[in-house]
């Protein structure tokens, strides 16, 4: 079987660029290009020094032992969270603003949803001397307050979406409306394995440092590159592709995507697009979403900022239908409960995001023998006070 | 069969005035009776807008009346009973615009057919890429006599030009400005000079410009240049004003066709 991207920008049925002719002449410059730029020796070179460097990769493989012991197996945590900038989100903005630079441009745009691409992408921009404007729903600016507050000291205009739901979703379009309203000086990274090709597989490629580093890391600590499982929470899906990348041909690695169901999946307040979502276009590209009969977009929930969005990126759209990934889902109240748990019993406070991975663990059959790798995307920090509210500490 | 589109080019060659609005705007049975206030008003083309969620390539107006007309429950299957005998009432070529996904739901064999059956002359999608839509849907277009209208922007390169020439029928939709619908006011030097290249380029097809034309002045600007253009927001805007529904017609389309 095969995962990866054909020439036309299709994974199996899903993917593909559906662009107004406004987008053309971005999308057909970056689609002739990307791959040229992300293999010359320039680009190879300041990417690896700076996440090196700047970043801090590699990032630890940690095996959580009383976890582990909770569940009676081998539980480790590839930690994210411990970036720079607190995400594996800075993984991406890092290689999409070098791309940036070599086509020319100077003026960066952004959507966010927890803010932490939002915060990845500020930083770079600062890191390079570019302008940049982020786009994030009104809510999400309400809820993510600390990370707002640190784009504008980084120097990022924040710009508040105010249409539909308010939310992530929102967000894109504001700065998909952006990119066709400045077509020649402005470059859109785009935070997740979403949007028109090329960028799903881009962003998959930048990503896909996670499960390179988690072959050797394993081979290290147990003596085998492959593990058992690896778990990793799913909004448009930016880390678990990451996460899966390098071990999609390894069939006996079993990957689990764990979207977020809200208050359930039963309910209207969810954001579970593959358990309950159908076929269609969003955001320029064909992959699961969740719409009514008539093809609108349904606004989603989620307790989590990050993952509170309607659609899939289109590569996990294909692993599902192929059956090579399983996804689960977890709802606002086990995510809670997983984070304090985490909290508690390592000494980590993960994201809301994040502890969607772990919130599977009670629900899956760990074997004593197996190794189980979960994708710790984020930290809490940004979380506080959803957290405080909650725990009242 | 001839389509009511190349028969109004061929009796036309300037000035042709083709208007849009959301379909369920501002009121849910609003859509027939706009439509024949339009043509009552001596509009040349008529393009209804089928109201999407998630609008990307709209400005605040076409979003708002988009919001408006699916609140009021707006949808696919609704707009073709509205229209089911809309042939009974006006003779003037009419096109669906909207973006894909609503299509893909309705099945677009199906819609291509129901367009067909109550007599459509032509779809803008501007979100279906012109290699989906010569690989999988262009036999169904042309099965139901339906025009697919594609748009050129002022980035367009000479090489796309040709080949969305080639593949068009009907005309083709110059997009005036790098905007969304509405966004921009007035006319600058750099459109004309855009104008000027592509009524100079030579394309075997006719051309309506689009977005950004808004009063008497900019349709005329626009007219220099094209077959004539094609107003959007400015009629949609008009259309949210607290008069009756002919006045807000009658009066917009005398304000934008005076002294042509």
């Amino acid at each position: 079987m095969d995962y990866q991207v054909n020439r036309k920008g299709y994974y199996g049925e899903f993917g593909g660029a559906y662009i107004p002719e406004m987008m053309v002449p971005n999308i057909e410059e970056l689609e002739a290009r990307y791959m040229e730029i992300m293999h010359s020796y320039d680009f190879k070179q300041e990417f690896v020094s700076l996440l090196k460097n700047y970043v801090g990769r590699p990032s630890p493989l940690y095996f959580a032992k009383r976890l582990s012991e909770k569940y009676q197996s081998n539980i480790f945590l590839k930690r994210e969270d411990l970036n720079h900038t607190g995400s594996h989100k800075i993984n991406n903005t890092i290689g999409q603003i070098l791309v940036a630079k070599k086509l020319g441009k100077t003026r960066i745009i952004a959507e966010t949803g927890a803010g932490q691409h939002g915060l990845a992408t500020a930083t770079v921009c600062a890191l390079m001397g570019l302008k940049c404007i982020v786009y994030m729903g009104a809510v999400d600016v309400e809820r993510q307050a600390p990370n707002v507050k640190k784009m504008r000291m980084l120097g990022a205009e924040v710009i508040s979406a105010v249409s539909g739901n308010q939310t992530l979703k929102d967000a894109t379009n504001e700065a998909m409306r952006d990119w066709i309203n400045n077509p020649v000086d402005t470059y859109y990274i785009i935070g997740s394995v979403v949007g028109p090709h090329p960028y799903p597989d881009m962003v998959a490629r930048f990503q896909s440092v996670i499960s390179e580093e988690m072959r050797w890391q394993l081979e290290e600590q147990v003596g085998r590159e492959n593990p058992d499982r690896i778990i990793a929470c799913v909004g448009g899906g930016s880390n678990a592709a990451g996460a899966f990348y390098h071990y999609l041909d390894q069939e006996n690695v079993e990957l689990i995507g764990v979207e977020a169901a809200g208050k359930g999946v039963d309910t209207n307040e969810t954001a579970a697009t593959i358990t309950l979502g159908t076929p269609g276009v969003l955001h320029s590209s064909r992959s699961i979403l969740m719409q009514t009969d008539d093809g609108q977009i349904t606004e989603p929930y989620s307790i989590s900022a990050g993952l509170d969005y309607p659609g899939i990126g289109p590569l996990h759209a294909h692993l599902f239908k192929t059956g090579r990934a399983k996804y689960l889902w977890a709802t606002d109240a086990e995510v809670l409960d997983s984070a304090l748990e985490l909290t508690q019993m390592e000494g980590i406070i993960p994201a809301l995001e994040s502890a969607h991975a772990l919130a599977v663990l009670p629900k899956i059959k760990l074997r004593p023998e197996e190794i189980t790798v979960i994708n710790l995307s984020g930290r809490g920090d940004k979380d506080m006070e959803t957290y405080l509210k909650h725990f009242g500490y | 069969m001839n389509n009511r589109i190349n028969k109004l080019f061929q009796e036309k060659e300037k000035n042709i005035l083709s208007v849009y609005f959301t379909a369920g705007y501002p009121k849910l049975d609003d859509t027939v009776p706009v439509i024949q206030e339009l043509v009552k008003n001596g509009v040349d083309l008529i393009e209804i807008g089928m109201p999407f969620s998630d609008p990307v390539a709209d400005g605040p107006v076409i979003q708002g009346s988009s919001l408006v007309a699916l609140q009021n429950g707006m949808s696919v299957h609704k707009l073709f009973e509205q229209l089911k005998d809309i042939r009974k009432l006006v003779d003037i070529p009419l096109i669906l615009m909207g973006y894909i996904n609503p299509v893909i739901q309705y099945g677009v064999e199906a819609f291509c057919q129901k367009c067909g059956e109550i007599g459509i002359d032509g779809l803008i999608i501007p979100d279906l890429p012109l290699s989906v839509y010569e690989e999988e849907y262009k036999s169904m277009f042309e099965a139901n006599n339906l025009h697919n209208i594609f748009l050129i922007t002022p980035q367009t390169s000479d090489e796309r030009l040709r080949r969305i020439d080639e593949a068009s029928s009907g005309f083709i939709y110059m997009v005036s400005s790098n905007s969304t619908t509405g966004a921009k006011e007035g006319v600058t030097d750099f459109q004309n000079s855009y104008f000027e290249r592509i009524s100079k380029f030579g394309l075997k097809n006719p051309c309506l410009i689009g977005f950004g034309i808004s009063s008497a002045e900019t349709f005329r600007n626009a007219c220099q240049y094209a077959h004539g253009a094609i107003i959007g927001s400015a009629f949609v805007k008009a259309l949210g004003a607290d008069l009756s529904l002919n006045m807000k017609v009658s009066q917009f389309v005398k304000t934008i066709a005076t002294n042509v």
